[in-house]
Formats: C-alpha cells, structure tokens, sequence
C-alpha cells in the first residue's frame, strides 16, 4: 500500500505493507541516521520526531504515520551541528551510533520544557540509551546547549 | 509483523461493522506493545481518525478519550492534581518520554497487561470505562470478565474527588517492567488498596481495604494486621524479574509507607 508522509517537511510517499514499522521504511528509503538497536522499544536509538514529539520508529507502524510530519536528524540540521559541537567540546562523543536520535530528543526537549531542572533532563532522556559514555559528559553538553539562546 | 490489511474507518459505527464482522480483526491504539504481542493479524483497525484523543474537564470527572497518549496524560494539569496526581505519577514511571507519546490510555487498559503501571493507579480511584456497544462499565468489571464481547473503548471517565494517593513502582532499572507495583487511595475517609505485577493483573486488595475501612484511627498493629490480609489475599507468584517471596516482601514494605504517606497527608 501507500502512504504519504511529511518527511522534513518534502511530502513523500512511500510503498510499504501494512505491518511495516517506520524504522524500516524510513532505512529502506536511505534515511539512514534513524538507526536499527533493541528493535523492542528499550533503546530509543531509533527516535525520530512525529509531529516534533519524540517517538522510537521501531515501534510505530507506518500507516499510522499518515499525514504526519516526521523528522529525522537532517531535518534539524543547523540544531543538529549545534548540539553536535557541544558533544565533541565536552568529550560526549565515542561511537556516535545513538547521536542522532540523541540529538533529536535534545532539540524536542529544548521546545517543550522551559529552564528543565537537572532532574527533568535526565527524566526527558530516560528513553535514549548511550552504552560509551556514561552519560556525564553528555549531561554537560546538553545543558550548555540549552543555555544556548543564539 | 504479519497484517494482511489496514483499515482506517471515519466512523464509528464502520469501525465496530469491521471489528464484529472479519474474524481475526483487531482495534489498533497506539500500537507501542503491538511489535511484542502479535505477530499475525488479518485486520488490523485504525481509530485514529473518530476523535478519541481528546480531554474533557467536566464539572463532576475527566473524560478522557481513548486515543489520549500517556504523555498527554502525565502533563495534564487535571490529571496532575487528582489524588496527588496519582496517574500522573504512575505513568512518569512507564520507560521513556518517546514510547510515552504513542502509547494510549485505551490501549494500556484493553491489552489488560499485567505488569501495567497504569490499571493499579485507575482502579483506586472511580474510574468507569464507557464502551461503543456495551455503554458504561467499571473498570474492575472490565478486568475480572475473561473474554468480552468485541467492542471499541471511547473513554475512561474518573470521577473528581478530593482524594490523596500513593503509588510506587519498584523496577530494576526506569526502562524495565514493574517488579512489583502498589497503589493506595484515600477518599472519604475510604482506603483502596491495588497490586499489580504480581505477576498477575492488577487487583484490588478487597479484604485489606475492607480491613482498614473499619477503623477510624490507623495504627501501627492495624497496618502491620492489614499486612498479613494483604498477603493471604492477593496471590503472588515468581517471574522472570524477580521471585514470589521478593514480591510478597516489596509488598509489604510499600503498603506500609503507602498508607502511613496517604494518613499523613490527609492529617
């Protein structure tokens, strides 16, 4: 069947079955930083955002993603470089597979929650696991980048 | 996952047409646990589209549509000031913000899964589920009928009232399923008592409430007595997460700081 999607903003329409998860669609169609890792909801490294909220793609059939906006790393590009420099100045960064969905739940955080208390990142983040870095300097990188007014 | 066809109806009445008559057919939520539970389905029925994922405030309850995301739920001021924001609190405690908004109320409550985080929070306070055809049930009738007749949920109603709670989840790490969940309430000067996780469904500890609603002043001897009903009543067993005995003693701890936490606050 098809199904039309909003993807970064270009209407795109997409063959797929009916049983189809949106992780797959998306790789199978080259969009290749949503990435494959549990494939059962845990990791959150497939996050893409639908309609700007973060959900994990593995778990969300693509035909009830019709109509809707869905945006993957590239679609926050400049975001993206944004969060990316603050990674790398603060030592966030080893294998880089969970960054972009990591950058993706970031950017969605920083819309939805005004001044976010150090327990209310960690909360928001509780879905994107990262196994190099412990988690403390992304915790620094985040926050720098939440500052970030420019 | 195997689905032979995909159906959005724009009305109710289709939708119900489609779910009673093709046989292995099925209402589609937010599908969050979908991957983990079926692998096969015929029909695979969407509701998105019949204006289930809305929140309705009205003078006496909450009228909450079916298709309302759990995080919807968990930001909801209503929600938040209802027995100390009781099902807020429970649902913050459900894995990660991503999987929070798809997963819906509905869908968290037809599954009946037992390691909900949800039901124990819903049934210690009114909460009435309102059905196409079968019009208005308790949640707890809803749990205890085995099967049910093939039906779409349109809301969950919980009554307003002015109630205190309790709710603790004890999980191995935030992304894992509950060892063990307990809710308390306190409304009216009546106590209700949930557990879930057991590893079975959620239940209410009828004989324990029971217990507590006698008396008027609750002291230690009453709680450490409610204790022991709790424990005969409510059938514990082991599971890949923990053993029977863990549970039954994470039980027992929670529902004596619930109770004394719920009394304190309600002075």
């Amino acid at each position: 069947m098809l199904v039309n999607l909003i993807v970064n903003n270009q209407n795109k329409v997409f063959s797929c079955e009916p049983g189809d998860f949106l992780l797959d669609t998306l790789r199978e169609n080259n969009y290749l930083s949503v990435r494959r890792g549990c494939d059962t909801t845990n990791c959150g490294v497939c996050t893409v955002l639908f309609d700007g909220k973060p959900v994990p793609s593995c778990s969300l059939l693509t035909v009830k993603a019709e109509g809707h906006h869905i945006t993957t790393v590239e679609g926050i590009q400049k975001e993206a470089e944004k969060i990316g420099k603050y990674f790398g100045d603060e030592g966030a960064d080893q294998c880089g597979y969970c960054n972009p969905s990591l950058a993706l739940t970031v950017y969605a955080m920083k819309k939805e929650l005004k001044n976010p208390t150090d327990e209310e990142i960690k909360e928001y983040l509780v879905g994107n696991l990262c196994r190099c870095t412990g988690y403390i300097a992304q915790e620094r990188a985040i926050k720098k980048y939440l500052g970030d007014k420019s | 996952m195997l689905v032979t066809k995909y159906l959005r109806p724009e009305s109710l009445s289709d939708a119900y047409k489609v779910l009673t008559e093709e046989k292995k057919s099925l209402i589609i939520a937010g599908g969050a646990w979908i991957k983990l539970s079926i692998k096969k389905i015929d029909t695979l029925i969407s509701i998105d589209n019949l204006n289930l994922n809305q929140i309705e405030i009205t003078k006496d309850s909450l009228e909450i549509g079916s298709m309302v995301t759990l995080r919807e739920l968990e930001i909801n001021k209503e929600v938040n000031e209802l027995y100390d924001g009781i099902l807020a609190r429970a649902i913050h405690k459900i894995m990660g913000i991503n999987i929070r908004n798809i997963a819906t109320i509905g869908g968290s409550i037809m599954g009946k899964f037992p390691f909900s985080d949800i039901i124990p929070a819903l049934l210690v306070m009114d909460t009435k589920l309102i059905f196409y055809k079968q019009g208005e049930i308790t949640l707890e009738e809803y749990l205890e009928t085995p099967k049910m007749e093939k039906d779409i949920l349109l809301k969950v109603i919980i009554k307003k009232e002015k109630g205190v709670g309790f709710f603790k989840k004890v999980a191995k790490t935030p992304l894992d399923f509950s060892i063990i969940n307990i809710a308390i309430s306190k409304c009216n000067n009546k106590f209700k008592v949930c557990l879930g996780s057991t590893p079975y469904l959620a239940k209410l500890a009828i004989n324990t409430m029971e217990y507590l609603n006698k008396h008027s002043k609750i002291s230690e001897e009453i709680i450490n007595s409610a204790i022991k009903i709790m424990i005969q009543e409510i059938k514990f067993n082991k599971n890949v997460r923990s053993s029977k005995e863990y549970k039954e003693e994470l039980a027992k701890v929670y529902l004596k700081r619930g109770l004394k936490k719920v009394i304190a606050h309600v002075g």
